[in-house]
């Protein structure tokens, strides 16, 4: 079991990076923003990003376990859901909820 | 919107408690750190007793994403340096996605920091309530942790839908995140966003240079 010294460490160290990572570079981009092909990128960045994230997320995916099906029904619940209602709560609770149902019964056999 | 955080709170907190740690465990690492993909990490590498060095290059690694949200996010548009120094901290994914739609370019800095300030409390709230009611759900309950998969589905299909015309855009940063998942898979994230933006930069270039650029 973790000690508290060892976990605030942990936790302060974390949280240093985390804040460097996201403050830093407004100053040292500071001179780019003003360029044309930086605002170019930066209007078409977000779209990109969340892709990433969420190939991130599936990345190990293991193709041949019944985990993948799982994950992928629950994908496609996520998608739908988003797709027909837009509302972000509905879909993220729908989506979870399929997947804690068939990963829950389909890991137990 | 930024309600989708309140379910990924609960999961969060729920995997705290099952990782054996106290519930305020939760709380505090969701305050201070605030970084939510991170963090599900986090809890492996302490549980794991992992050495300081690897806890600070995970979140290096994990995190080194946000260094490009600087490019777009409007920070210039918080005035302050308190606001900015809180603005910078919670800067989260979903932080960038919602200040960076179309509608959130008239955004005062009131309505900015506040956004940015219900992402956090959503996050706390939910992660604690999890941790609390973790004791509660049986170790054979599993696969919450896709909940940080849902949120960033509803984000990316959000993003793509303020921009719709700019299809191109995700399928190139889909290419780049499976060249990375399968070139480099141990620095799929820096990788994917090193590519994503060199595709979009080659991109923006070729099409300035061409005499049909409006």
């Amino acid at each position: 079991m973790p000690d508290t010294r060892y976990l605030l460490a942990a936790v302060a160290v974390s949280a240093a990076v985390t804040w460097a990572l996201r403050a830093l570079p407004f100053t040292a981009l500071a001179p780019l923003r003003a360029s044309r092909t930086v605002q170019n990128l930066s209007t078409r960045m977000p779209a990109g990003v969340m892709v990433i994230l969420l190939v991130y997320c599936l990345r190990d995916l293991p193709l041949t376990d019944p985990r993948a099906l799982a994950a992928l029904t629950a994908l496609t619940v996520t998608i739908s859901l988003h797709l027909w209602r837009r509302n972000a709560l509905l879909s993220i609770l729908g989506g979870t909820t399929a997947h804690v149902i068939l990963a829950t019964t389909l890991v137990a056999h | 919107m930024g309600l989708g955080l309140v379910p990924l709170g609960l999961a969060f907190g729920i995997v705290v408690a099952h990782s054996g740690l106290a519930w305020w465990w939760a709380s505090l690492f969701t305050t201070a750190i605030y970084a939510g993909s991170f963090e599900f990490l986090l809890v492996a590498l302490v549980g794991a007793l992992a050495p300081l060095g690897t806890v600070a290059l995970t979140a290096f690694l994990v995190n080194v994403r946000h260094v490009f949200y600087a490019l777009s996010f409007p920070l210039r548009r918080v005035h302050g340096r308190l606001a900015k120094t809180y603005s910078t901290f919670a800067l989260t994914d979903e932080a960038y996605a919602l200040a960076t739609t179309q509608q959130a370019h008239s955004w005062s800095t009131r309505r900015i920091l506040w956004l940015q300030v219900f992402l956090h409390l959503y996050w706390v709230g939910g992660a604690t309530a999890g941790a609390l009611l973790g004791s509660l759900i049986p170790d054979s309950i599993t696969g919450l942790d896709f909940a940080l998969t849902a949120l960033f589905t509803v984000l990316a299909l959000d993003a793509i839908r303020d921009r719709r015309a700019d299809l191109p855009t995700p399928v190139l940063a889909l290419l780049s995140a499976l060249a990375a998942r399968l070139a480099l898979p141990g620095q799929m994230l820096l990788t994917a966003f090193t590519l994503f933006t060199a595709g979009l930069l080659a991109r923006h270039l070729a099409t300035s240079k061409s005499p049909t650029h409006a």
